[in-house]
């Protein structure tokens, strides 16, 4: 009797709601959002694996005592379409979850990566014609548009940070550093592709609300790991500063926006300005940084969770 | 020597403000006003063919020499582009990375709350 499909249906299970639950609710991650950031990476890969590991456990039970070895012997089941004569429905049931759970995510991150490179080009094109250089600061560009607003392209080759005239005439000279500092970080440490990754997840997964929550944890995690970047060149006044200046001045001129933009989601609105309270809560409160002692606990944490899930698939079955 | 994309800028600076369509030359003679040689009527058309491509000017082939107009107004573009960047589009935050996202107005108050507690005493 192979029990492994048990161990990672539980792992699956408290990957996919109340490890993710708890850690949105914790404080520790405004202390050290890196080491945050690679325990949800950690999580979501290993909730995927254990899923996907317990169906392909269950339903290979026929076919050999590991999944390795059952895998190996689907094959000639396969191309010959037989069954072994222990295979039952719901083992074949199992059997073909794993396969289009496997395909679903797969194929949910391609086209995730497709439409954003898609959308991103078509708005290249359209900084580039409708934007001025900033000639001093190289990969910079100034549109002129009231709002004020700055942002990171992120390119595969390269990205471009935007900034708006409104925004220029809202900060001084330190607060647009601070600005500058955070939205080039995004671009060097290339948070896109992290937030892509969770992006896909919630695509994939539209019924499942820890998705979304794990979404709006991540996002706020690397604006704060662009924070600290910033607080390097900067005071963490000035950053706290310019983060409150820009959102009170965006959420005035609502209105005088496209006029679709009052029909952006309430829970939108909620996730960005919680977001922005906290990052400057965290700003404004000077609590320390997550000691080492901690950091290595939690990142040996996440890589005890994509280990476990891994050697219960590989393993031999223990009876 | 400006780069294709500044030279892209400018001529669709030009087809914008301009009233009626216009011709390759008309273009190749305003980007050369100022006392500077402007760049060569081929490259002027390559720009054109590509901003054709990229959907922001049409061509009109019934005429010769073909009359180029932009597709949309500069301002259309630009509400286009700050549809995405100010978060009505459905997926913006897929595109970019935004500084601060759209608030709330009661946020608003309680990070204006937070500023005035920031400031030094």
């Amino acid at each position: 009797m192979n029990s492994a499909w048990i161990a990672l249906a539980i792992l699956a299970f408290a990957l996919a709601w109340p490890v993710p639950i708890l850690l949105a609710r914790a404080s520790w991650p405004a202390r050290a959002p890196g080491t945050a950031l690679l325990l949800w990476q950690a999580i979501a890969l290993a909730g995927g694996l254990s899923m996907i590991g317990a169906l392909l456990s269950f339903g290979l039970e026929p076919f050999g005592t590991t999944i390795v070895d059952g895998l190996r012997s689907l094959v000639p089941y396969l191309l010959s379409g037989g069954l072994p004569p222990r295979a039952n429905f719901w083992q074949m049931f199992a059997l073909s979850g794993a396969i289009l759970l496997s395909a679903h995510l797969v194929l949910n991150l391609a086209l995730t990566f497709v439409r954003a490179e898609r959308s991103r080009t078509r708005h290249r094109q359209l900084v580039s014609l409708l934007s001025a250089p900033m000639p001093e600061r190289p990969g910079m560009r100034l549109i002129d548009h009231e709002a004020p607003v700055a942002y990171c392209l992120p390119g595969t080759t390269r990205s471009v940070t935007v900034l708006s005239a409104g925004l220029i005439d809202l900060l001084d000279e330190e607060q647009l550093r601070a600005v500058i500092s955070h939205e080039n970080a995004h671009a060097t440490q290339r948070h896109h592709l992290v937030l892509m990754a969770f992006r896909a997840w919630r695509a994939s997964l539209p019924w499942f609300p820890i998705a979304t929550r794990a979404l709006v944890a991540v996002t706020t995690l690397v604006e704060m790991l662009a924070d600290d970047r910033a607080r390097r060149d900067v005071s963490d006044e000035t950053l706290a500063r310019s983060i409150a200046l820009v959102a009170s001045a965006s959420g005035e001129r609502s209105p005088a926006g496209p006029s679709s933009i009052l029909e952006t989601s309430r829970n939108a609105l909620a996730a960005d300005g919680e977001s922005a309270h906290r990052r400057i809560v965290r700003l404004t409160d000077r609590s320390p940084a997550l000691s080492v002692r901690s950091r290595v606990f939690v990142v040996s944490c996440g890589f005890a969770l994509l280990v476990v899930p891994t050697a219960l698939i590989l393993a031999p079955a223990f009876s | 020597m400006a780069t294709l994309g500044e030279l892209e800028r400018s001529i669709m600076d030009l087809l914008w403000d301009a009233d009626d369509a216009l011709t390759a030359n008309d273009l190749r003679d305003a980007l050369a006003g100022g006392g500077t040689p402007g760049p060569a009527l081929t490259t002027v058309l390559t720009v054109l063919s590509r901003l054709e491509n990229k959907g922001f000017v049409s061509r009109d082939r019934d005429n010769r020499p073909h009359l180029y107009r932009a597709v949309m107004s500069r301002a259309d573009h630009m509400a286009e582009l700050m549809h995405e960047v100010l978060g009505s589009a459905p997926d913006h935050a897929a595109v970019l990375a935004r500084f601060v996202g759209q608030v709330s107005n009661d946020d608003v108050a309680s990070l204006r709350r937070m500023l005035d507690g920031a400031q030094p005493r």
